[in-house]
């Protein structure tokens, strides 16, 4: 009984603390860079890519310097 | 609509929105919603490099008509028309095509030329009515 009970109480555990990794790694959003160009196409970079990690640091500035 | 009204009607109908500057495309500051006159510079500055970065990762040369850099501080948007561009800025994870709406009418707004004014009707000559009238009697 007391087995059975301690395996319960383990599987609620593993599945509690799973579900929280879960959504903690699914709710972190990455920063990222989308453009948009005049002939209807449309690309983005994420952070961790040359062209966000060129754009990223200037986006940064901008917000820091409209919060100032 | 001048870009002061195109502006304040933004920043009415946007609570997304935390600042935005209107500018030509030599980068002259237009309109803002920033006090100062240096942030409102900066923030252009800011704006055009976004851009010309941006524009340079295309080897075709397509034009970048707007453009979204999200972080987990917030967003900096940027929208580009004829003549002239708004950037803006919001806190994170904004709704990205409300935002992109309103900045696009901000920019129209702040850009139409005013509506001429309608033709007014011509009254009718009075000697011709009273002519109307001679003849009855």
């Amino acid at each position: 009984m007391k087995r059975r009970a301690l395996a319960l109480a383990g599987f609620a555990t593993g599945a509690l603390a799973g579900t929280v990794l879960y959504r903690r790694s699914a709710g972190r959003r990455r920063d990222r860079v989308d453009i948009y160009f005049d002939d209807g196409s449309m690309v983005s970079f994420v952070e961790g890519s040359p062209e966000a990690d060129r754009l990223l640091p200037v986006a940064r500035d901008v917000l820091a310097t409209a919060r100032r | 609509m001048d870009p002061a009204q195109a502006l304040a009607d933004l920043a009415e109908i946007s609570s997304q929105i935390e600042v935005a500057v209107l500018f030509d495309d030599d980068g002259a500051v237009v309109g803002s919603t920033v006090d100062d006159a240096d942030t409102a510079r900066a923030l252009v500055r800011g704006a055009l490099g976004l851009l010309e970065g941006a524009g340079s990762f295309r080897s075709e040369g397509g034009r970048v008509t707007q453009l979204e850099a999200a972080t987990s501080e917030g967003s900096v948007f940027v929208v580009r028309g004829d003549g002239r561009g708004i950037v803006a800025t919001t806190g994170p994870q904004p709704t990205v095509g409300l935002v992109f709406y309103d900045l696009k009418s901000c920019l129209r707004g702040a850009g139409k030329e005013p509506e001429p004014e309608k033709p007014k009707r011509r009254r009718r000559a009075p000697a011709a009515e009273n002519e109307a009238g001679s003849d009855e009697a």
